[in-house]
C-alpha cells in the first residue's frame, strides 16, 4: 500500500493510503466525518486533492480500496477493465485527466468509447476535484441510451418515474395518483411502484394492475413494482406479466449481502427478465437504486468514502446493462448528506460519475424532514441536473410521497424543467402525449389540449 | 377557471376521494397554483418544527408526578440537535452524568425490576408530548393484571430508539418499551413509535426489537397499540426472547382475512 505525501509552502501532509487520500480530498459531508474518513480540516481536504491530483491513473489498477481477495465488487471491477479503452487517457493523473474531460478531445464520442476503460475509484477521484460546473460540462457531453418500450437518455429529453404510491396499495388510490401524473405529462421512464406489503400475492397483484393499465391505454412505458430481485423472480416464474426487475445495490460485496443480493443473485433476475423478452425497441430492463452511504449504514464500507462506495455500485450497474439507474440522493437523511448544500452536490457527483461510466443515470432529487433541506434546495438540483442532461427524475403528486414519507420531484416539478430547459419526455411518450391530446411542446412552450382525452373522461365517468 | 385565482379549474378534481396523495392540484401556466404551494410550505414548516421543538420534559415530570409515577431525566451523548441529527452513534449512548445517575439508581433500588419505560424526543418531540401520557394511561390499565415492577420512567434528551438499551441494562431491567418521536412525515409532524426489547443491553441491533409504529390520532389508536405491546410482551416473557423471532408469530397471529388490496378493481380498468 502507497503512502502519500503532500507539501503546500512549509506544511506537510500524510496519507497512509490511496484509500485515505480519496476520503479526506472528499468534499465535506456528515457520513464521512460519521464515519470518522473525512479530512480534519479545510486545509487537509485542499492537500488531499492536490495529491489526489498527481497520483497516475494506472496507480488505480495497482491498489484496490477494498481488497481483491476480498470483495467481489473488486473482482468484478479488476477482471472487467477494458485496457484498450483505457488506452487513451492511461498517461495521465488524476489532475490530467480533469483537464482531458473538459477539453475538446472529450465528446460524446470519445467519452462513450472510454467507459468501460474507467473503473469506478477513477471517476470518484476526478469528481472529487471538480467543481459544480465541471461536473455539469462534462455529464453534459455524455449520452447513455438504452430502450426497452421507450428510449430513454436521448439529447434534449427527459424522462420521468410516475410513482403512484399509497400507503395500503389500495388500487383505485393508486390509479388515481398514475392518472394525475398521466394527464401532466408525466410517466414515459416508467410507472413504478414502492409496494406498501411486500407478500408475493400483494406484488403480482400490482403487476397485473399496472400492465392492463399500460396495454387498456396503449401507453409507451414500462411497469415496475419495488419489490427484491428474488420476488421478482418469483412474480416470473408464476408467470405474471413483468418489465422492469428492479434491485436496491450499493457498491460493496458486504453493503449488497446486507441487500440479501450478491452478483449471481441480480444475473438470476437479470436472466429472468429477460426470458419474458417484453421489451420491444431493446431489452434494457434492469431498474437499480442506489445512494451515497448505503454501504456505511449497513457498516461495510471498508473505511472507503461514501461517495467512491456510491460510485462502485455503478460498476455493478453496468454490468446488468440497466434501463435506468436511480441515485436516492437525500432519502437517506442528514447523518449521510446534512443540508441542501451536500445533497446538491452529490446528486450531480452521482450523475457525472454514472455517466462517465456509461451508466444511464437518473436522480430522485429529494429530502427528508429532518435534513437541512427544502423546496428551493430540491429545484436548484433539479435545474442543475436538467443542464448536466440526466436521464431521468420522479414525477410524484405534488411532491409528498404519501408512503415513503419523504419529498421529491412533482408532475409539475418537470414540467417546469421542460418549459425552462426546452425538455421533451422521450419521443415514443412525446408521440402518445400528442396523439391522445394530453398536450405537445415546441420551443420549450407546454400546451395543453383543451379536453380530456376522450378515454379517460370515460374512466372518470364511471366514479360519478 | 376560477376568477380570483387565475388557475384552471381541475377536471378530475374527483379522484381527490381516492387517495390523501396530492392529486389534481390544478395548474398556474404548468407550476403549482398559490394554495397549493402554500399548503405544503405549511406541511413541511409544520414538520420541520417538529424536528426542532425542544423537548418538555419539566412538563411530562409534572404530569408523571400528577399521575403518582416517578421519572429520572437524562441525556444522551449529543450535546445538542444538530450534533443528534449528524452523529446518530452519540444519540444511542447516554452520558457520563446519565450513567451515574442511573447506576446510582440501580444500587439504592437493589435487585432489578421487570420493566422499564423510556421516553425520547427522537425526531419529533411534539409526538412525545401529546401522546405519552394518555397512551401510558391505556398501556398501564391494561397491564396491571401482570403484576410486572417497573422502574421509574426514564426520559431521554436527544435519544435513539438504542439508548433504551443501555437504561435497561444499567437499571437491571427485565424489559424496556421506548416511547420515542418518528421522522415526522409531511402530514404527520406527532408520530410516537414504540419499540420493545426483552433483556436489553449495549451492543443490540434492530434484530433484537419490536417495533410498533405510527401511533396518532389519525393513525393507530392508544388501545390497540397498546393492545399490541401487550401481546409482544406476553409471548416475549414466556420464550425469553424479543425481535425477528418473536414478530413473525405475532404477524402470524394477526393475519386476519389479507386479501391483497389491489385484487379489487379500480375505474382505469372499468368493470371487466
Amino acid at each position: 500500500m502507497a503512502s502519500f505525501v503532500h507539501t503546500v509552502g512549509h506544511l506537510v501532509y500524510r496519507f497512509d493510503s490511496l484509500k485515505d487520500v480519496m476520503a479526506k480530498a472528499s468534499p465535506a459531508r456528515s457520513g464521512d466525518f460519521l464515519a470518522g474518513v473525512a479530512a480534519s480540516n479545510d486545509g487537509e481536504r485542499v492537500a488531499a486533492q492536490m495529491a489526489l491530483a498527481n497520483i497516475p491513473l494506472t496507480h488505480f489498477l495497482n491498489e484496490a480500496l477494498i481488497p481483491y481477495e476480498a470483495d467481489e465488487v473488486t473482482r468484478l471491477i479488476i477482471d472487467t477493465h477494458d485496457a484498450q479503452a483505457f488506452a487513451p487517457v492511461s498517461h495521465l493523473t488524476v489532475g490530467g485527466l480533469r483537464d482531458w474531460l473538459l477539453s475538446e478531445e472529450a465528446d460524446e464520442d470519445s467519452l462513450r468509447a472510454l467507459a468501460p476503460g474507467l473503473t469506478p475509484e477513477m471517476a470518484a477521484a476526478v469528481s472529487k476535484i471538480m467543481r459544480v460546473q465541471d461536473l455539469i460540462l462534462v455529464a453534459q457531453k455524455i449520452r447513455v441510451v438504452t430502450r426497452f418500450r421507450g428510449t430513454m437518455g436521448l439529447r434534449g429529453r427527459l424522462s420521468t418515474r410516475l410513482q403512484p404510491n399509497h400507503p395500503t396499495d389500495e388500487p383505485a388510490g393508486i390509479a388515481a395518483s398514475i392518472l394525475d401524473g398521466l394527464l401532466y405529462g408525466n410517466g414515459d421512464a416508467m410507472i413504478g411502484i414502492n409496494p406498501a406489503t411486500d407478500s408475493i400475492a400483494s406484488i403480482c397483484a400490482l403487476l397485473e394492475m399496472l400492465d392492463a393499465i399500460i396495454q387498456r391505454y396503449d401507453i409507451p412505458t414500462q411497469a415496475c413494482v419495488l419489490t427484491h430481485v428474488t420476488t421478482s423472480i418469483e412474480a416470473i416464474n408464476r408467470g405474471v406479466p413483468l418489465d422492469l426487475v428492479f434491485q436496491s445495490i450499493a457498491g460493496t460485496e458486504a453493503a449488497n449481502a446486507g441487500f440479501g443480493i450478491n452478483l449471481n443473485v441480480l444475473q438470476e433476475g437479470y436472466e429472468a427478465g429477460l426470458s419474458l423478452k417484453r421489451g420491444t425497441l431493446g431489452q434494457n430492463l434492469m431498474y437499480f437504486e442506489t445512494g451515497q452511504g448505503s454501504a456505511l449504514s449497513a457498516n461495510a464500507h471498508h473505511g472507503v468514502d461514501q461517495q467512491t462506495c456510491e460510485t462502485r455500485a455503478y460498476a455493478v450497474a453496468r454490468h446488468f446493462k440497466p434501463f435506468l439507474v436511480n441515485t436516492v440522493v437525500g432519502f437517506i437523511g442528514p447523518e449521510y448528506l446534512y443540508n441542501g448544500k451536500q445533497i446538491i452536490r452529490a446528486g450531480l457527483e452521482d450523475h457525472f460519475c454514472g455517466k462517465l461510466l456509461g451508466v444511464p443515470m437518473g436522480c430522485d432529487i429529494c429530502y427528508t424532514n429532518h435534513a437541512e433541506a427544502d423546496q428551493d434546495d430540491m429545484d436548484t438540483l433539479l435545474t442543475l441536473l436538467g443542464v448536466a442532461g440526466i436521464n431521468f427524475i420522479m414525477g410524484i403528486p405534488g411532491s409528498d410521497d404519501i408512503m415513503l414519507n419523504y419529498q421529491t420531484t412533482s408532475f409539475h416539478d418537470a414540467l417546469y424543467a421542460r418549459q425552462t430547459l426546452g425538455l421533451k419526455p422521450g419521443p415514443e411518450f412525446e408521440a402518445w402525449l400528442a396523439r391522445t391530446g394530453i398536450f405537445t411542446q415546441a420551443d420549450g412552450r407546454v400546451r395543453f389540449g383543451e379536453n380530456l382525452p376522450p378515454a379517460f373522461r370515460q374512466a372518470l365517468a364511471q366514479l360519478a | 377557471m376560477d376568477h380570483r385565482t387565475a388557475t384552471p379549474d381541475n377536471p378530475w378534481l374527483a379522484l381527490r376521494t381516492l387517495t390523501p396523495a396530492r392529486i389534481a392540484l390544478g395548474r398556474a401556466g404548468t407550476s403549482l397554483p398559490t394554495g397549493a404551494q402554500l399548503d405544503f410550505q405549511f406541511a413541511h414548516a409544520q414538520a420541520r418544527d417538529a424536528v426542532h421543538l425542544p423537548f418538555d420534559h419539566a412538563g411530562l415530570t409534572a404530569q408523571l408526578t400528577e399521575r403518582g409515577r416517578d421519572s429520572l431525566v437524562v441525556h444522551s451523548a449529543a450535546s445538542d440537535r444538530d450534533q443528534y441529527l449528524q452523529r446518530p452513534d452519540l444519540g444511542r449512548r447516554l452520558n457520563e452524568d446519565s450513567i451515574a445517575a442511573l447506576r446510582q439508581h440501580a444500587e439504592a433500588n437493589p435487585g432489578g425490576v421487570d420493566l422499564a419505560i423510556v421516553v425520547a424526543d427522537g425526531l419529533s418531540a411534539l409526538a412525545v408530548h401529546r401522546h405519552t401520557l394518555p397512551f401510558l394511561t391505556r398501556f398501564e390499565e391494561q397491564a396491571a393484571a401482570d403484576g410486572w415492577t417497573s422502574a421509574p420512567v426514564v426520559l431521554v434528551e436527544q435519544g435513539r430508539v438504542a439508548v433504551a438499551d443501555e437504561v435497561g441494562e444499567l437499571l437491571g431491567a427485565r424489559m424496556t418499551v421506548m416511547l420515542i418521536g418518528e421522522r415526522p412525515g409531511l402530514s404527520s409532524p406527532d408520530s410516537l413509535g414504540l419499540y420493545f426489547t426483552y433483556a436489553p443491553r449495549v451492543g443490540l441491533t434492530d434484530a433484537y426489537r419490536n417495533c410498533i409504529s405510527n401511533v396518532r390520532l389519525e393513525g393507530l389508536s392508544y388501545g390497540m397499540a397498546a393492545h399490541r405491546l401487550l401481546y409482544l410482551m406476553r409471548e416475549a416473557c414466556r420464550r425469553q426472547l424479543s425481535g425477528v423471532n418473536l414478530k413473525d408469530e405475532a404477524e402470524v397471529h394477526s393475519l386476519d382475512s389479507d386479501t391483497p388490496a389491489s385484487q379489487k378493481g379500480n375505474f382505469l380498468l372499468g368493470k371487466e
